[in-house]
């Protein structure tokens, strides 16, 4: 069972992880975006855990609807509203439980990257954050390990492709050859899953 | 690079008081990053709100004050406002008459915007939008995020901010905003790329030989790169790229607008050369305008926007406005 210390964890182990990431996250966006992917996610996972330290909510659902909550306030860009709306909707899903099981998890994540896809208009192919999340979500029934190497593998497999949604959308075929900063950001997310957990 | 800043997490918020020190008839919230007219709200006035990343100015809270917008939301260094920051600018200028969302057309400012409009609706503000996509070097279909939003932002927030002033109501704001969009067309060029305070070092590699043929204004490349060309040559690039999309049958509103690095030496002699295109094509010219209105920083290069106005858009184009960045007849 995943209780909200598990929860907790999980934003704690990402905020850690894109600080140290934040540099790579702004070198992908560079020749495809505006350069700013790292210091914009560095700012939001930073806001979300001075916000945990000071609030403490007391279930899975509570805590990452506040951090979604704060991402949207502080991050900005396209990043805070879909960031944002993923742990929020997740948190949604997950209800007011004081403990959740592994695929209960995987249910409301699933919930949580179908309401990206909607308000970002965004498929798998379209070289988004949505091409490291949803083969995460895919494999998350294996364990966070799988998922963990699932999301890495689709951040990876977006280099080749070109973009079709948002602000590399706008380079057309020049986007082709470059990993998309967003689904390498969301392999992050995934892989301090696996942190979170001992694992 | 060498950049007139503290340090980059400050930037923004540095400008902004350096604004509010120079523009006593703005409200400038610094902790909020929010600036509102001072008389704000107008009774009987729709609100005007417009934002985006900052690294655009004057765009777009230089364009605050009578004649034009009410209040500006600006972001970090090209990065969309949040929500919470327009919802503030909404309630400070809401008279009751309701509030318009002018809003260039990039996924995150959409995505804050449209979330922000929710919030501002909860709050009981009527609110409406407008989505600026002028942009002819973004194709337009399915598989891509639409044509970005860049010059015509200036005609839209102008021309509106004109009706809203004259106390026309929401709906038929909002009915001038999207024309002058839809009249308007816009092409750029860059001859640098630009420097963003966080990175430090251009956004992309330009040899000194070459330029960037149909850039936007956030220092990512264009669609092609070329030799190096001379400003008439990219005046007949420009124009003509714009034209091909767009056949005016009325005169037009010319905007030259520098991206920031190109001093304005050089960009009344590219006017002189988009003047030329333009009669060389049979279009009639009504007003023009030259100077750094959409920036990108410290990007050298330019674009070129034109709108096509019928009597009524071009009396509210010529209509007094007093803003730090556009100021004529009052």
């Amino acid at each position: 069972m995943l209780d909200a210390e598990f929860f907790r964890r999980w934003m704690t182990a990402t905020a850690a992880s894109v600080d140290r990431e934040a540099e790579r996250l702004t070198a992908l966006d560079s020749p495809i975006g505006d350069a700013d992917h790292g210091s914009n996610l560095q700012r939001g996972f930073t806001a979300v855990t001075a916000e945990l330290e000071k609030e403490a909510p007391a279930t899975p659902g509570a805590i990452l609807i506040l951090a979604g909550r704060q991402l949207i306030s502080t991050v900005g860009g396209a990043s805070g509203p879909l960031y944002g709306t993923l742990l929020r909707r997740t948190g949604k899903a997950l209800g007011d439980a004081g403990e959740v099981g592994e695929d209960e998890f995987a249910k409301a994540l699933r919930a949580g990257v179908d309401a990206v896809m909607t308000l970002g208009g965004a498929a798998p192919g379209d070289k988004t954050m949505i091409d490291a999340l949803v083969p995460a979500v895919d494999a998350l029934g294996d364990g966070f390990v799988a998922a963990r190497a699932a999301a890495e593998e689709g951040a990876v497999a977006t280099t080749p492709l070109q973009a079709r949604k948002g602000r590399a959308s706008y380079l057309g075929e020049r986007s082709i050859g470059h990993q998309d900063p967003g689904a390498t950001s969301s392999a992050l997310l995934i892989a301090a899953l696996t942190e979170a957990a001992g694992e | 690079m060498k950049m007139l800043i503290n340090v980059a997490e400050s930037v923004v918020a540095d400008a902004l008081r350096g604004m509010a020190a120079a523009h006593p008839e703005l409200v400038v919230d610094v902790d909020k990053r929010v600036i509102v007219r001072r008389d704000a709200p107008v009774a009987g006035k729709v609100g005007l709100v417009s934002g985006g990343g900052s690294g655009h100015e004057p765009l777009h809270g230089g364009f605050v004050g009578p004649g034009m917008l009410s209040a500006a939301c600006p972001g970090e260094v090209f990065t969309s406002p949040v929500p919470d920051q327009m919802v503030r600018a909404a309630a400070a200028v809401d008279s009751g008459a309701g509030v318009l969302f002018i809003v260039k057309n990039y996924t995150g400012d959409v995505l804050n915007f449209d979330m922000a409009a929710e919030l501002a609706e909860d709050e009981g503000i009527q609110v409406a939008k407008v989505l600026v996509n002028d942009d002819v070097a973004v194709t337009d279909s399915l598989y891509t995020a639409g044509r970005r939003g860049t010059g015509a932002t200036l005609f839209v927030e102008k021309i509106a901010g004109a009706a809203a002033d004259e106390g026309q109501p929401l709906e038929q704001v909002e009915a001038i905003g999207r024309q002058v969009n839809d009249n308007s067309r816009s092409f750029g060029v860059a001859l640098s790329a630009c420097t963003t305070p966080a990175k430090g070092s251009p956004t992309f590699d330009l040899p000194p030989g070459e330029l960037e043929l149909g850039i936007g204004i956030h220092g990512e490349p264009g669609r092609e790169r070329r030799a190096m060309m001379t400003s008439g040559e990219i005046a007949d690039f420009a124009v003509g790229a714009v034209l091909e999309d767009m056949t005016p049958r009325n005169p037009v509103l010319v905007l030259v607008n520098g991206m920031g690095g190109t001093p304005l030496l050089e960009l009344y002699g590219f006017n002189a050369e988009v003047q030329r295109v333009l009669a060389e094509r049979g279009v009639a010219v009504a007003r023009t305008l030259v100077g750094n209105y959409v920036t990108s920083l410290d990007m050298a290069g330019a674009s070129v926007t034109l709108c096509q106005v019928d009597e009524e858009l071009l009396r509210l184009w010529d209509a007094p406005v007093n803003t730090p960045g556009l100021r004529w007849g009052m």
